[in-house]
């Protein structure tokens, strides 16, 4: 029995231009490109090609291209190569398939379904270049009122812990043992820059990073990684990650392999073991557990620090977030289905989960109906990729919005979706120290702060053109959006009306 | 954080703290301030019900609870000692990183949680689900001695240290209840008093006679637990028991297609 898995790509080497310098050979960590001497030629093992595009970006002679495979099966609506290839691997292995990054499936992008408005005659646009714009953010449970004493103008209300942001975009989490430590230092510079936080994820905080710790997000996960008093009382916010959209509902295997000397010290377990997280944290079963983790976590944290609870968005999200606020959550995260991941089962990156504007658009509409809006920031993520998709999601009700993908694009990835295996060419996913060291984390830092400024001044443009002068007047207000080619029951749950309406 | 601390001379003076009716974040409050005002030696009475009793101290105080504490008792925890003349109830040592906890009662579900450190003394029994996913790094190595018996889940994903069970009130003849000991365990040793069935042990467990060496660390726990709880403990280790250990260390490396 013998089965063939095309290779997805094809290698083109412009013999013309190849001078055989190797440097394609040195730099696939996929072990594609090879050089035979006595044929003095740079030969490519294509099989193994997963379109990274790292030796076409670093070839001296632009010689190398990556095609697709054009190699064809009978066109079958349903049994695309995809699904054919899928079974062939099992049936050799009998194992799970992995995979890495978001979905890539067509699940509906509601992101390109809506469109915001723009002030024309009867409100005049505002030129940012000319006029101050807020994109200030803050993020924690804001009081049902404040009283103000009217002698000193000062606040009376004590209010709870809240964190600055520049801008509505943080770095989500991506821990220490998926992502490098290069890539971390390079998201806890660039947030210390820009006036935001990146997130640890669950695997710790390394020792390097504590100097970011005002700039820093910590997670406490089911894995509990990492987790003691001097790391929950570093970070800014102390986050319980209940799921994450690439895998709602399942729990993570971090392998043996990935746990390096360094990654081990980290997560306080020893070299080479398995890091497994388990499915649920086994201390939380219900909204009632919930509320004693939170304030176990404000207790260890002496009521300092907002505490933010992240869940993956699922079918009753509403109901849940609900639950999640009451339980005493100052921020909630949402991550949708096309969220992102080190590693996760394919099954389920695919098939689990919803479109984060719809559970975006339900959370907050539940929240406003309960009266309960105010005691919860509340932050998405899952495939956000520019400053559109942010304007869009601030408007249909998020506080903030976190990054992971996009930050990752501008460290270099170019999402080939082979996290999973650890031989991340660009040096991002990987704790190969022959990889990771491919970051500069300063050229790194500054990359993601560029790609904030950038995004900064878009946003800003979009208000300005709006009429309006401060993130917090488009914060919620779904009249700025129309929906466009979608049916009367998304666009109820959307809560926006159709274009032309 | 920092907490200023009032460098005071130990006196070895018992403060005393009255908890009837205390909101829990008012008897935390207090802790802190004592803690952090050097003092090291805390005694706290009618406690009903507060929960995180110690999660906030760093520092090898002495705190003894008569009463009822809460959930999540010592979660966090890093150096304390708190012995309770009562019963613990759910979560208790959580996290915990470092200190001791000794329990002159029982405890309920999830004792000993994802504990990286420190030793958890229980006299009775426990509930489910304890010392999931314990683990051990260097130094740190936590470990828990439980007298009574414990219930389903006992060491599940445990990925380091020591987990005791005394079962000292089965009856004669009567085996270890609970089902799915030790499901999905990489790391760390389970000691048993009295016998189990296979069926009950997860998948990934292995069972076998007691070394020289589990010996020693046995009889110096069970000593342990005797001292405290003053029982005998040449009776308590004049038994049958069992050490159930990880089959693999990485249990699930062939789950996935390469």
């Amino acid at each position: 029995m013998k089965t063939y898995l095309p290779s997805r790509f094809l290698v083109d080497r412009d013999q013309s231009r190849c001078i055989q310098c190797q440097v394609c050979v040195n730099q696939c960590s996929f072990g594609v490109h090879s050089y035979d001497a006595s044929d003095n030629l740079v030969k490519a093992n294509e099989a193994n090609c997963v379109g990274c595009h790292r030796c076409v970006v670093f070839c001296p002679t632009n010689a190398i291209n990556i095609r697709k495979n054009t190699l064809s099966y009978r066109d079958n609506y349903n049994w695309r190569p995809e699904a054919i290839e899928d079974i062939l691997k099992q049936a050799e292995t009998g194992g799970v398939l992995l995979t890495g990054m978001g979905s890539d499936k067509e699940h509906k992008n509601y992101w390109d379904h809506l469109v915001l408005n723009a002030s024309q005659v009867t409100n005049p646009s505002i030129d940012p270049l000319r006029e101050p714009m807020e994109l200030v953010t803050y993020l924690g449970k804001k009081p049902d009122m404040i009283e103000i004493d009217q002698k000193t103008g000062t606040l009376k209300t004590e209010m709870p812990p809240q964190i600055k942001l520049s801008l509505p975009v943080m770095f989500s989490a991506m821990s220490y043992g998926a992502v490098s430590l290069n890539v971390q230092q390079s998201l806890a510079r660039a947030a210390t820059e820009s006036g935001t936080f990146w997130n640890t994820g669950e695997g710790g905080l390394h020792k390097s990073l504590y100097k970011y710790a005002k700039n820093t997000i910590v997670q406490v996960a089911s894995g509990r990684f990492g987790v003691h008093s001097e790391y929950l009382n570093a970070g800014a916010v102390v986050e319980i990650k209940i799921g994450q959209g690439a895998k709602p509902g399942i729990g993570g295997h971090l392998p043996g392999e990935k746990v390096s000397l360094d990654v081990s010290k980290t997560r306080m377990i020893p070299q080479g073991t398995d890091a497994l997280s388990p499915a649920p944290q086994h201390d939380i079963y219900s909204i009632e557990d919930l509320t004693q983790l939170i304030y176990a976590l404000k207790e260890a944290t002496n009521y300092t620090k907002p505490i933010s609870v992240k869940i993956a968005a699922v079918h009753n999200s509403a109901a849940i977030a609900s639950g999640m606020v009451r339980a005493g959550a100052d921020i909630i995260v949402l991550d949708g289905i096309r969220g992102s991941t080190g590693a996760a089962p394919k099954v389920i990156r695919d098939n689990v989960g919803i479109p984060i504007e719809m559970a975006l658009a339900s959370v907050d509409s539940r929240l406003r109906q309960e009266g309960i809006r105010n005691q919860a920031s509340l932050v998405i993520s899952g495939g956000i990729r520019n400053s559109g998709d942010i304007a869009k999601a601030i408007a249909l009700g998020a506080d903030a919005v976190y990054i992971g993908t996009a930050a990752l694009m501008a460290l270099g990835c170019t999402c080939c979706q082979q996290c999973h295996t650890g031989k991340c060419a660009w040096g991002i996913c990987t704790s190969d120290l022959a990889l990771t060291k491919r970051i500069n984390p300063e050229i790194g830092a500054q990359r993601l702060s560029n790609l904030l400024r950038g995004w900064s001044i878009e946003i800003k443009d979009i208000l300005g053109g709006m009429g309006i002068n401060a993130i917090e007047s488009l914060r919620g207000n779904r009249l700025a959006l129309r929906g466009m080619g979608l049916s009367d029951t998304e666009l109820q749950i959307l809560g926006v009306k159709m274009v032309g309406s | 954080m920092t907490t200023t601390v009032i460098n005071k001379e130990r006196s070895g003076a018992v403060v005393k703290i009255d908890a009837t009716e205390m909101e829990t974040k008012t008897l935390n409050t207090r802790l802190r301030e004592l803690v952090a005002g050097g003092d090291d030696k805390i005694r706290i009475i009618n406690v009903c019900g507060q929960r995180y009793i110690g999660t906030d101290l760093n520092k090898p105080v002495d705190i003894e609870i008569i009463g009822t504490p809460g959930n999540d008792l010592g979660s966090f925890m890093d150096g304390p000692q708190i012995t309770v003349k009562g019963n613990a109830q759910d979560g208790c040592g959580n996290t915990m990183n470092s200190g001791n906890i000794i329990v002159h009662g029982h405890a309920g579900d999830v004792l000993g949680l994802a504990a990286r450190g420190g030793t958890i003394f229980i006299r009775d029994g426990v509930g489910y689900r304890c010392g999931i996913h314990m683990k051990e790094y260097g130094e740190q190595k936590p470990t828990l001695v439980i007298g009574g018996p414990a219930q389903d889940f006992l060491g599940e994903y445990m990925a380091g240290g020591t987990l005791i069970v005394l079962g000292l009130d089965l009856k004669k003849g009567e085996g270890h209840k609970a089902k799915y000991i030790g499901t999905g365990m990489h790391a760390g040793i389970i000691y048993l008093r009295g016998t189990v069935d296979k069926y009950q042990l997860g998948k990934e467990v292995g069972a076998a006679e007691l070394t020289e060496e589990d010996k020693l660390t046995l009889e110096r726990y069970v000593h342990e637990y005797s001292d405290h709880f003053g029982t005998d403990a040449g009776k308590i280790l004049d038994a049958q028991f069992i050490k159930l250990f990880p089959l693999y260390l990485r249990p699930y490396g062939t789950l996935y297609a390469p």
